[in-house]
Order: structure tokens, then C-alpha cells, then sequence
């Protein structure tokens, strides 16, 4: 009897959860807003099932619980039944699979006007190409990638020269433009997720993969990593900014192409600390921060993350791996940036990448670094 | 028979409870370290618990130390804890007992897949204490991260986790064959296969399954062992990892994971099929009724073995694979829905009329066949190809598996632990803390999942230390999490419960009866009790009829053992013939 009210209650208590749940569906931001209704002719239907079948076991747990005298009935099989029910599940198994097919069969065919994007993944940050005014995205490889050339494009190749590079973690989009997404990795599994677009698809290493969907609300949204990547997955941040056709042209507008960055790779080194204020260059160093992936190790709050948190670490002892303790200036800073497994804080794992920076991003970075702790004037003297 | 006395009865303790050929010693070997198993593994789910619960608070959970106790976690509960205790326990006691044999066919065999199971678990324990400690690539172990060093435990902890698993593999072979030829060619006279407890059944067809799929995983440790240690390519493209070129070329990542879930998917079926013959006969002998629709009960398990090999990729719609397999795999997963549900519909019509004693193995029957259902029904989300793809890796998938190869199945290794506990030990269990095991358990893992699939809902990434800062993730869920934590440290908690009852009532129970559910198969019908060596006595038992003549109409009692034959049945009033089913 308790068991037949525990079931019960359940079963009740399920429902109300299910219409009064804090938690459902963030609003769908694209076209594939119509996954829901796949979802919920889903949920509609395996509910009915959950009910009847609890209500169920509970009403047999009441009227056939043991009593004195009672024998139970004899009856090995009942064929007519049994086809029936074998006849209803396969009715509402097909009524849930079949407008599944339907939208998938959508999803599976990308328009062919839709805009091509590169979305290439590493540990941990994501990055961005657009294919330019040529509309095609030039030739790339793995084994091309160098600090310089973080894509891998092949120089030689007269399609990348348009291309757009975007190594911060945020991709404009126009509204109502459908988008096909060609994903890249450059090391290990990623998955590009926006939980407001609904659909998502790994990154793997070797291989082009993609996925199509149209922006249909302007506004924000976060990007994650839905496929595990190693310790920083957590922290795999990026966004989409979805905004009007006339804002994105001039966002588009002010992105250099690939052969423009090249071109300012080999001749013209801004000389450093000259042409920027202390303002400008901290702020230089906290966009850094974000679009090198740095944040997603080292928290600026204190809290604790893969490597030593930022806050407060200019002028703190550390204790190094090895059980030296060093002062944290200027000097350890830019070598832990630049040779990363030059000393190791103990008690973190040595799996930092050695970032390429230019010296004056490397001091704008540095810059930034110390300004998060309390007083860093008494330092480094 | 010649395989009857193949062996000898020990004669020294070391032969006897060490180096035994005995099925059931082997059985009892099996079960006790995968239970041990079992705590280490829900050891790691609460250090992974109390970060996502009391985020920081915790100092020893850092990043890489939770995806260690996630992967670990995974890992033993799957293979180490229900793959070894389903077959190399359950399998080891009943399939001998069950089908009226002596021992298994190849008793020194037998012995060798417990030590190599035990050695597979020393080498995966060892993993905590090598440089690096253990993988911390999730139990899927996915190349190319499970060896690169972002991935904690990337170097030795990967190669240790591989190398327990190769060792398992071959004990689970061993533990195979040793099955399937004992079903076939070790039943006693009379027992037909169409007359064989579902216990077996589930149990026969889960062995046949880990013959063939176990191999997969098996190539694909190897392979990746050779690609960490001697540098080959075969799941490794070029890449640049954290800004070093390295030597790879050439690898597909995605054959990694498709030879995985060719013995992943199975490897769910490995673990359910047994739970479902299982629970057949618990809720066959506590209603005291026939198990409804026997011969599809038995083509159902036959069906979904068969087909659980054709469904692998639903574990990979979003992995970048070619889109169109999602047709095929979606149709092919949903259609195995069908026999799945006939058995959930055949488990009620058992139920339905009969003479329902609530004991601890059938409440926990009962909350198998609860919580079975909810697991079942969300597989059907994420079986449709376009339902998983907002849903995949997200809590929605965590709260699915859980219910549906975690906590049903569990239900039912309780279950069947409480209904056979007094045959193995010669005593009964303590009621009260039977009981009080069942309700903790059934209420709280419900509490701890139901409402994990609407954060699912909501998106909530699994896999992740923290969910700081994410806008989407309102602070509800963080609520959420600690008290889903506490419900989990509950349980887990309660699961002493069990340990506490059944060491003592293995010393200070009440005797039992040899056959004190008054039940039909053979294993109930031994000489003595607990069954001692060669299990029969002189002479092995004769089969006359199937596993569930429970209420036979005209039958004085209202269970007939397999081993009675007709003309011995006591009637309930002279000159009046039985009315059961010729089986």
C-alpha cells in the first residue's frame, strides 16, 4: 500500500512538476525552433505513458496485494492482447519518429544561399573565418599552423587573401541570413553550442564537419563546448552576436583580411609603448585576456580554475613545483606567458600553451594582469 | 556426465575460498569486489557531488581531479562494478544452479576470469597512484584528448585505464564462452531451452553479446595504446597541441568512436538483459503467478540482443559523422522500443491478478520497473535523431543513462541480492533494513534525476567543473545542484544499509528454508543449503516443466518445481487432474 501511494504521489507530483518547472527551453533564437515541437510531441506522449503505467502499477499493487486465501489467476499468454499492444506502441512510435524524420530531413540540407563560416576550435577558445568578398574560404591545413599563421591558410593560396580573420571569441551574424557553420579543430574534440539555436555539432580534429541554422532574434548569445576537451572545457566561452544587415556590413567592414594581417606582420611592427596610453593598453591587455582563451584557466575573481587565479597574484610568493617559491613582477609574468613551462605554480598541471604575442601585447597583457591585484605600486621595486 | 565431476571437491581452505573452481565461491569472489568497486565508484560521484553542489568549497576537487572522479566514476560503474557483477556474479551462480549443472563446463577457466577480473581491478586502482594519476577523459575515453595533455591523466593514468580494460576483457571472455557453453551443453535432463528460468535467459544472450561486441573495445585499447606509446596514427590527425606541431597524421578520431559504441550500445544491453530476466523471476515468484507471455518475453531479449547491435550510432548524431546515418539509426533505435516496451507490458500482466507479496526483492522489482520506464521513455527522446540534437550532452542525457543502465538495474542486483541471500548464506536478511534500503533508495535516486532532465531541458551542459557566469543558467540550478548533492550523499550513505544487513545476517540471520519464496526453479530445490559442492548430491535433478507452474489450477500448493513430475503433484482435491499448460 505505501508503495501504491509512493507511486502515486509520484506520479502526481511529475506532473506538477513538468507544468510548473523553473526550468525549461530557453527561448529559441533560430529557425529550429521547430525541434521543440518534435520535443514536446515527445514529452506529450511518453508523459501519457509514464502516467497511465504508474497509475497503473499502483492500482494492481492495491487490488492484487496478498491476502489470506488468495490464489492468483492461471493464464500463460494472451495472444490477442499481446498483438494489440505490440500494434498501439508501434502507432505512437511511429507518430513521434516520423515528424522527427521530417525536420531532420531539413537539417540534413543546408539552403543554398546560406553564408559559409569557418568555426575553428582549440584547446580552449574559439575563432572565426568568413570567406571574404571571393565568397570561398581559401586552403588550409593543420601543419600550417605557426604563432604568425594561427588558421594554417595557405599563403599561396589567392582565395585566402580576402579571408576574414576573427581571433576573438565573437562572431557577428545577420538576422534572418541562413548561416552553414564548416567546423574545424585544431587539436582535440569541440562541439559549437548555442543553446538558444538548439542545434550543434563536434569539432573533429582531421576532418571539415558542419551544421546550418538562420538567426531569427537579434541580440547575444553564449557559446559552449558541449563535447569534453580536456580541463578547461567548462570554460570554453565565446558568443554570437546576431544584430540588422546594416550593422553587421559595417562590423564586417572593420575586420582586416588575412593578407592585410600578414601584410602587417612583416613590415609595420607598431614600435612598443609609444603609440598607446596606459588606459588604452590596459584595456589592449583585458581584450587579450579574452580572445587569447587565457580566461579560461585564470579566473580575475579569485575563484579557483585550472591555473592560479589572476587576482591578486602580482606581488604574491608562489610556490613553484619543485618547492622554490619566486615573487610574482613583471619579469615572471612575461615568462610565464611566453615560455610557460619555464616554472610551474605548484599544484597546477604544466599544460599551458605558449602564446604568440607581439612585445607590445605582451606588456598590455602583463599590464592588465597586475592592475587586478590590490596594491601593486608597493611591488616590484 | 563427464564435465560433472571434472573437479574434484577442494580440500584445503586456500582451494576451497582462494583458488576455487566452485562456480558459486567464484560467484560470491565476483560479486564481493564488484560491490567493492561499486562503493569506490559512488565514492567518486560524491567528490564530483560536492563540487557541483558547494562549488570552491571543496579544496581537494580541482579541475583536473574532477574529471578524474568522472571518468573513474563512469568507468567502474559500467564495467567493473554491473558488467562483472550481472555476469561474473549473478551469471556465476545461477546459470549452473538454474539449469540443473554441477559446475560450469570449464570450472579452471571459470577460476582464471575471476583472477584476471581481479587483476584488471588492481591495474585500475593502481591508476590513482601513478605520476598524473588517473585519465580524466570521460569514460568514453575519446581520442584524440584521452592522450593529449590538456586531459588530465593523459600519460600513465590513460595507459593504466587501457590496460585494465584489455585485462577485463579477456576475464569477460574466459567468464563468456564458460556461459554460453554451460547453457548449451551442461542442462540437466528435461530442461529444454524453451523451459529455462528468464534469469538465464537474460544472462545467456548478455554473454553471446559480450562475446561479440567486447572485441571492439578491445582493438580500439589496443590501437590507442599503440598511438600513445609507439607514436602510430590510428585514431591521430595532424594537430597542434597547445602550439606544438605533433608527429601524428593521417588518424580518424571517429573510428575510435564508432568501434566504441559498437560495444558501447551492446554493452547497455550487456548490462539489461540480465536485469530483465532477473526481474522477470523476482516478480514471477513474489506475485506468485507466471511470468505473462513467456515465449515472447524470450524472443524479446532475443530481439534486442540482435539489434542492439545495429543502433550504435544514436550515441553519435551530433559527432560530425555523415548526417544521413541519422535516418537509419533513429528508425533502427526507435524500433527497438518495441520488444523493450512488450516486456514492460508482460511484467504488469504478470502482476496483474496475481498474489502480490510486497518483500524486499519485489519492492525493489517494483522500483525497477518505475524507474525502468522513465529511463526508457527519455531513450525515446534521444533515439530521434532531431530530439537528441539539442539534448545531447546535456544533464537530460545524465539523468537518461542513469535511470535507465544505473539505477534500474541496480534496483534489480538489490533485488536479486535480497531474493537469493538466504539460498547463498544459508539465512534470512534482516526485513527492517531491507525495507528501509528500498525506500532511501527508490525515493531519493528520483529525487536526484527527475529533475535533472529539465535542466537538460533548459541546456545545461554535462561534463562541467563550474557554470559560472553563463547567462542562460539562472541561479535556480545552482540550487538545484545542492540539493540534488545531499539527496546523493543520502543514498549513497543508505548503501551501508545493505553492506551492514548482509554482513550480519550472513553470521547472525535467522536459518532460512531451503526454499522459503516457495519457488519453482531448481536452484530452490538443492539438497542442502547453501548447495555444496557439485550442487545435486549423487544424482542431478530431472525437469519436467518450465520455471513458472506458480497457481496451477487443481495443484494442492501454489507452486509446482521444475523438478516434480506431473503424477507427483499434489492435487488439491483427488480425482481432480491439473489444468496448467503443457510447456
Amino acid at each position: 500500500m505505501p508503495l501504491a501511494i509512493a507511486l502515486v504521489i509520484m506520479v502526481v507530483a511529475s506532473v506538477l512538476f513538468n507544468i510548473y518547472t523553473p526550468w525549461w527551453f530557453t527561448p529559441a533564437a533560430s529557425n529550429w525552433g521547430q525541434i521543440d515541437d518534435a520535443v514536446n510531441i515527445t514529452l506529450l506522449i511518453t508523459g501519457v505513458v509514464f502516467v497511465i503505467i504508474n497509475l497503473f502499477l499502483a492500482y494492481i499493487l492495491v487490488r492484487f496485494r496478498h491476502k489470506p486465501n488468495q490464489r492468483a489467476h492461471f493464464q500463460a499468454h494472451n495472444k490477442k492482447l499481446e498483438h494489440w499492444l505490440i500494434g498501439v506502441t508501434s502507432v505512437a512510435i511511429i507518430i513521434m519518429l516520423a515528424p522527427g524524420l521530417w525536420v531532420y530531413a531539413e537539417f540534413v540540407s543546408p539552403p543554398k544561399q546560406a553564408t559559409t563560416i569557418e568555426v575553428v576550435g582549440q584547446q580552449w577558445r574559439w575563432s572565426f573565418r568568413l570567406p571574404g568578398e571571393d565568397n570561398e574560404l581559401g586552403k588550409s591545413s593543420v601543419s600550417r599552423v605557426s604563432g604568425t599563421n594561427p588558421f594554417g591558410l595557405d599563403e599561396a593560396d589567392p582565395k585566402g587573401q580576402d579571408d576574414i580573420l576573427i581571433a576573438g571569441a565573437q562572431l557577428h551574424l545577420p538576422m534572418d541570413q541562413p548561416v552553414k557553420l564548416l567546423l574545424r579543430s585544431l587539436d582535440v574534440l569541440h562541439d559549437f553550442y548555442v543553446p538558444q539555436i538548439r542545434a550543434k555539432m563536434d569539432l573533429v580534429p582531421g576532418t571539415v564537419t558542419s551544421f546550418w541554422f538562420t538567426p531569427t532574434k537579434l541580440g547575444q548569445f553564449e557559446i559552449l563546448c558541449a563535447e569534453l576537451c580536456g580541463i578547461g572545457h567548462y570554460n570554453m566561452r565565446g558568443h554570437i552576436v546576431v544584430e540588422s544587415k546594416t550593422q553587421y556590413a559595417k562590423w564586417l567592414a572593420s575586420q582586416p583580411t588575412f593578407g592585410q594581417t600578414m601584410a602587417t606582420e612583416e613590415s609595420i611592427h607598431p614600435p612598443p609603448e609609444l603609440v598607446l596610453s596606459p588606459v588604452a593598453l590596459l584595456k589592449m591587455g583585458q581584450t587579450l585576456a579574452t580572445t587569447k582563451g587565457c580566461l579560461a584557466c585564470h579566473s580575475v575573481d579569485g575563484s579557483r580554475g585550472i591555473g592560479p587565479s589572476w587576482k591578486n597574484l602580482f606581488g604574491k610568493q608562489e610556490a613553484l613545483e619543485g618547492g622554490a617559491t619566486v615573487l610574482v613582477d613583471k619579469a615572471f609574468l612575461s615568462e610565464s606567458i611566453i615560455d610557460p613551462n619555464a616554472k610551474i605554480s605548484q599544484g597546477f598541471p604544466p599544460i599551458m600553451p605558449a602564446v604568440a604575442l607581439s612585445p607590445q601585447e605582451l606588456s598590455a597583457l602583463v599590464r592588465y594582469i597586475v592592475s587586478l591585484s590590490k596594491s601593486p605600486q608597493q611591488v616590484g621595486k | 556426465m563427464a564435465y560433472s565431476d571434472s573437479h574434484d571437491a577442494p580440500k584445503s581452505f586456500f582451494y576451497r575460498y582462494i583458488w576455487s573452481q566452485d562456480h558459486k565461491v567464484i560467484a560470491i569472489q565476483y560479486s564481493l569486489t564488484a560491490i567493492f568497486m561499486g562503493l569506490v565508484g559512488m565514492l567518486m560521484s560524491w567528490f564530483m557531488r560536492l563540487q557541483l553542489g558547494f562549488p570552491d568549497e571543496f579544496d581537494f576537487v580541482t579541475p583536473s581531479a574532477y574529471y578524474q572522479f568522472m571518468t573513474m566514476h563512469g568507468m567502474i560503474m559500467v564495467i567493473y562494478l554491473l558488467t562483472a557483477l550481472f555476469l561474473g556474479g549473478f551469471g556465476n551462480y545461477l546459470i549452473p544452479l538454474m539449469v540443473g549443472a554441477r559446475d560450469m563446463v570449464f570450472p579452471y577457466l571459470n577460476m582464471l576470469s575471476f583472477w584476471f577480473y581481479f587483476l584488471s581491478v588492481l591495474v585500475l586502482m593502481a591508476s590513482f597512484f601513478v605520476p598524473g594519476g588517473p585519465t580524466g577523459a570521460g569514460w568514453t575515453l575519446y581520442p584524440p584528448q584521452a592522450i593529449l595533455p590538456g586531459t588530465p591523466g593523459s600519460d600513465w593514468g590513460i595507459i593504466t585505464m587501457l590496460t585494465s580494460l584489455v585485462i577485463f576483457i579477456v576475464a569477460a571472455t574466459m567468464g563468456g564462452l564458460n556461459y554460453v557453453t554451460t547453457v548449451l551443453q551442461a542442462r540437466t535432463k528435461g530442461m529444454t531451452l524453451m523451459r529455462m528460468p528468464l534469469s538465464v535467459w537474460g544472462i545467456f544472450m548478455a554473454s553471446i553479446m559480450a562475446l561479440l561486441a567486447f572485441p571492439a573495445l578491445f582493438v580500439s585499447g589496443l590501437m590507442m595504446l599503440l598511438d600513445k606509446t609507439l607514436g602510430t596514427s590510428f585514431f591521430m590527425p595532424a594537430i597542434v597541441s597547445m602550439g606544438q606541431q605533433l608527429d601524428f597524421e593521417g588518424g580518424s578520431p571517429m573510428l575510435f568512436q564508432h568501434l566504441f559504441w559498437f560495444f558501447g550500445h551492446p554493452e547497455v544491453y550487456i548490462v539489461a538483459l540480465p536485469a530483465f530476466g532477473i526481474v522477470s523471476d523476482l516478480i514471477s515468484v513474489h506475485a506468485r503467478k507466471n511470468i505473462f507471455g513467456y515465449k515472447m518475453m524470450v524472443w524479446s531479449i532475443v530481439a534486442i540482443g540482435a539489434m542492439s547491435f545495429v543502433v550504435w550510432a544514436h550515441h553519435m548524431y551530433v559527432s560530425g559523422m555523415n548526417p544521413y546515418f541519422g535516418f537509419f539509426f533513429a528508425t533502427t533505435t526507435l524500433i527497438i522500443a518495441v520488444p523493450t516496451a512488450i516486456k514492460v507490458y508482460n511484467w504488469l500482466l504478470t502482476l496483474w491478478r496475481g498474489d502480490i507479496h510486497l518483500t524486499v526483492p519485489m519492492l525493489f522489482a517494483v522500483g525497477f520497473i518505475s524507474t525502468f520506464v522513465i529511463g526508457g521513455l527519455t531513450g525515446l527522446f534521444l533515439g530521434n535523431v532531431i530530439v537528441d540534437i539539442p539534448l545531447s550532452d546535456t544533464y537530460f542525457v545524465v539523468a537518461h543513462f542513469h535511470m535507465v543502465m544505473g539505477i534500474a538495474p541496480i534496483m534489480v542486483v538489490f533485488g536479486g541480492i535480497y531474493h537469493w541471500f538466504p539460498k547463498i548464506s544459508g539465512r534470512m536478511y534482516n526485513e527492517a533494513l531491507g525495507q528501509m534500503h528500498f525506500w532511501i533508495t527508490f525515493v531519493g535516486t528520483y529525487l536526484i534525476y527527475f529533475p535533472m532532465h529539465y535542466i537538460g531541458f533548459l541546456g545545461v551542459p554535462r561534463r562541467y567543473y563550474a557554470y559560472d557566469n553563463y547567462d542562460f543558467i539562472p541561479p535556480s540550478v545552482d540550487d538545484l545542484n545542492s540539493f540534488i548533492t545531499v539527496v546523493a550523499i543520502v543514498v549513497g550513505v543508505s548503501q551501508l544499509l545493505l553492506i551492514y544487513n548482509l554482513a550480519r545476517s550472513t553470521f547472525k540471520g535467522e536459518k532460512a528454508d531451503a526454499n522459503p519464496w516457495q519457488a519453482t526453479s531448481l536452484e530452490w530445490q538443492t539438497p542442502t543449503t547453501p548447495p555444496g559442492h557439485g550442487n545435486w548430491g549423487p544424482e542431478q535433478p530431472k525437469v519436467y516443466r518450465w520455471a513458472y507452474d506458480f497457481s496451477v489450477p487443481g495443484a494442492k500448493h501454489d507452486f509446482i518445481p521444475q523438478n516434480i513430475p506431473n503424477e507427483d503433484v499434489p492435487l488439491a482435491q483427488e480425482g481432480q487432474p491439473l489444468k496448467g499448460i503443457d510447456t
